[in-house]
């Protein structure tokens, strides 16, 4: 049985290759799955929990997506991905968007055709070296091995970064978070790079965390957030607007706790609009009127998602800095709805 | 003159041996301590293994069950011991040793997994064992390959019914018509026909069967699969396949058909020529491209298909080497005989040269199975892949040498049952020839 399908998708692969599938939103609801791409395991964003279920920063949007989508926030094929099939499984439609601590770059989103539908955790590269190192800047760091990942646009800051001041380093390559942190606190290299997120949940979990300080400098922008294939813009609007209604949903005060209050219809008509008791948003976007509400109810808003995976009372223990709302300094800037 | 004289007239018992040959003490001065070198090598092999053990023993003991994070871990070896070094922290397998094992395979279908690997051993006892387990259990055997992706996948047994009926019918053809038609022709419409069964009739058909008559189980997807059971599934599966298929291709490349012998060198040359994980990277990534967009060609089926070529290939080289320490006679003794090819091969010659090379085969086996902790790489979930998921986990992160260790004892266990098989095969088939 399966086989046949397997026969016949080969004869007919180089006929169909070239055809592009019905729109992204319509197989979703078809076939009642959203198929979200995460990563195979990273810290706070991605993680299988005991009962196998995933749970994590990237895991709410998907989680967000499935309920606007399909009204289910459980409605979600997992598929983990490492950085070198992701893109891979998305072109080729095995995943229907992208949620993997993915760095928004140029070429990415141009030569590659995918779509970044918006940013869900704005990082930076930085630096971590062992308190007793002395060491207060990055700059001081002329001479210094450094434990990198390999193939990572962090190596290639990381170069830049050094040429740029015009101090020499020894790189020593690895190949995963785990392995750099074995290889940094057995002295194999002064300090280790990584996004500012990654160093602080390593610290996180050394014996000592007071031992090792995270240098000032960030050296690169990394707007990390979900994407989508280029071309189905139907789609790539779900998926952004979905995003954008976690983090207006933060800013217009709703929280899971209050949303059933909020949903039954309140003086502010951004928030009737948001949740479907006044306008047409949700058919607009080929969904029902209480979409962004669902996708409220799955994990609650941006901010409750951030402070239960990566917040400040996590072992994680990140700071919202950049990623505060615009009236608190920070990036987030969801567009009205309206 | 007197005649008083010692005679013994009875033998004096026999003695023990002095105390210092015999016994513990004997063997320690025979095997240790037979000369000053060995006695110096000696006590510096104990002082290294007493290092060795003196670090691992109380990691392994002083160590913490009951944790429900790293962080718990850490603050009970603290009271306990005033230090986190030197301790292990089996916190960690004891929450996920279910997972490591089944990946995430659901909770309550867990029997079927085990049932799966049970009725494997009971397959695998009358090739393993021809001499003690009657080979009526053969007909397990044979069903083994139906019922397996049945036990693991679920859905409506229609399907393995129609990939076996395939097999019959090709058979029947191949028996039925050998004289009618002649044997080449009859093998020829027999796997044309089973094909053509397979890859048009068999959908259908078994569509029609189960709508008829709805007998399944739940169905288990390719993406829940994980753990050591993945890999005892790529495992067995790329084992089990890839000796026949190794087999046939041994013999291809000795044929005299010149095309027949081109393709095979050609194909053994090529996978050879492949690292093994550039294979997998084709099976995840490339074939997502040619298929067409919402094909589903289960991944776990395209690792199978790579990793048993890919073992195929390492399987026929071994066996060539049996092949070509058979001396001629052997083969013009079969000859002789008036035995035709398939015969000759059966009887005389396969017998040899497989025993000639159960070590270099089992060593393959055990290398493929090994291998098979490469899938990690492209994304899906074998033990590997899930140690550092579970380090994912905030509650873990930081955790390492436990997971691994028990992963190790894991791959341990398996690789030395079959080293240990293989020297026992070697034992009872040997005829003594050198």
């Amino acid at each position: 049985m399966k086989k046949s399908v397997i026969l016949g998708a080969m004869t007919f692969a180089g006929l169909a290759a070239g055809a592009a599938s019905a729109g992204t939103l319509d197989d979703v609801k078809a076939r009642g799955k959203l198929n979200c791409g995460v990563t195979t395991g990273l810290v706070g964003f991605a993680a299988p929990n005991a009962n196998g279920e995933w749970e994590g920063f990237d895991v709410a949007v998907c989680r967000a997506v499935a309920a606007a989508v399909l009204g289910d926030s459980n409605a979600v094929e997992f598929v983990p991905t490492t950085g070198k099939t992701r893109f891979t499984a998305l072109a080729s439609g095995e995943i229907d968007m992208l949620a993997r601590n993915t760095t928004w770059t140029f070429s990415r989103d141009v030569d590659l055709k995918f779509e970044f539908v918006g940013v869900n955790y704005y990082d930076g590269q930085g630096f971590m070296v062992p308190k007793e190192l002395g060491v207060s800047s990055a700059k001081e760091l002329d001479g210094a091995t450094v434990c990198i990942q390999t193939g990572t646009t962090t190596e290639l800051n990381l170069a830049d970064f050094f040429r740029s001041n015009n101090i020499s380093y020894e790189p020593v390559p690895i190949e995963t978070n785990a392995e750099a942190q074995q290889q940094y606190l057995a002295g194999a290299c002064d300090v280790y790079t990584t996004d500012a997120s990654g160093l602080a949940a390593t610290r996180a979990t050394f014996d000592d965390p007071s031992g090792h300080v995270i240098l000032p400098e960030i050296i690169s922008k990394e707007p990390l957030g979900p994407l989508v294939r280029h071309g189905d813009h139907e789609w790539g609007d779900v998926v952004r607007w979905s995003l954008n209604a976690l983090v207006a949903a933060e800013e217009l005060g709703i929280t899971s706790a209050n949303l059933g209050e909020m949903a039954a219809g309140t003086e502010n008509p951004e928030i009737n609009r948001l949740l479907g008791t006044e306008g047409t948003l949700g058919e607009m976007l080929g969904l029902s009127a209480d979409w962004a509400k669902n996708a409220i109810a799955a994990q609650g808003n941006y901010g409750e998602i951030f402070a239960k995976n990566i917040g400040e009372d996590t072992p994680v223990g990140l700071a919202r800095g950049l990623n505060a709302q615009w009236t608190e300094g920070g990036l987030l800037y969801a567009p009205p709805f309206r | 003159m007197s005649d008083i004289g010692f005679v013994r007239t009875e033998m004096l018992p026999e003695k023990d041996p002095p105390a210092s040959e015999v016994g513990v003490i004997g063997w320690v001065r025979h095997n240790l301590f037979s000369s000053w070198l060995n006695a110096i090598l000696t006590v510096l092999s104990i002082g290294a293994i007493y290092y060795v053990l003196s670090g691992v023993l109380p990691w392994i003991f002083q160590s913490v069950w009951n944790a429900d994070s790293l962080s718990e871990c850490r603050e009970i070896m603290k009271g306990t011991w005033e230090s986190t070094h030197g301790h292990a922290c089996w916190g960690v397998i004891r929450e996920r040793w279910l997972q490591l094992l089944f990946g995430f395979y659901p909770n309550h279908l867990y029997w079927r997994p085990i049932l799966a690997l049970v009725l494997l051993l009971a397959a695998l006892s009358p090739i393993l064992f021809s001499d003690k387990v009657s080979s009526k259990m053969l007909i397990l055997t044979t069903a083994y390959p139906f019922i397996m992706p049945f036990l693991m996948w679920g859905g409506t047994i229609w399907g393995p019914v129609c990939a076996a009926l395939g097999f019959v019918i090709g058979f029947l053809i191949i028996k039925h018509a050998a004289a009618a038609i002649g044997e080449l022709w009859a093998m020829i419409a027999g796997v044309v026909a089973a094909l053509i069964w397979w890859f048009i009739l068999a959908g259908p058909v078994a569509g029609a069967l189960s709508s008829v008559l709805p007998i399944g189980i739940e169905a288990v997807q390719s993406r829940q699969f994980g753990g050591f059971m993945l890999a005892i599934m790529l495992g067995v599966v790329a084992i089990g396949v890839s000796l026949p298929i190794g087999i046939v291709l041994a013999l291809g490349r000795q044929s005299d058909l010149i095309i027949v012998k081109y393709i095979c060198v050609g194909f053994i040359e090529f996978i050879r020529g492949v690292p093994l994980i550039t294979l997998l990277f084709v099976a995840s990534l490339l074939l997502n491209i040619f298929l067409p967009p919402g094909t589903n060609f289960d991944i776990i089926l395209r690792v199978m298909i790579m990793m048993t070529l890919f073992s195929a290939a390492y399987m026929a080289e071994v066996i060539r080497g049996g092949l070509a320490a058979l001396p001629r006679g052997q083969y013009e003794g079969a000859d002789s005989l008036g035995l035709n090819y398939w015969q000759a091969q059966r009887l005389i010659i396969m017998p040899q040269a497989l025993k000639i090379s159960i070590p270099g085969i089992v060593s393959t086996f055990i290398g493929i199975f090994k291998d098979t902790t490469l899938v990690s790489i492209i994304g899906l979930f074998d033990v590997i892949g899930l140690a550092s998921a579970i380090r994912a986990d905030t509650a873990w992160n930081g955790i390492y040498w436990e997971l691994f260790a028990f992963i190790a004892v894991l791959f341990f266990v398996v690789c030395f049952s079959m080293s240990r098989y293989s020297m026992y095969l070697e034992r009872k088939l040997k005829t003594d020839h050198r």
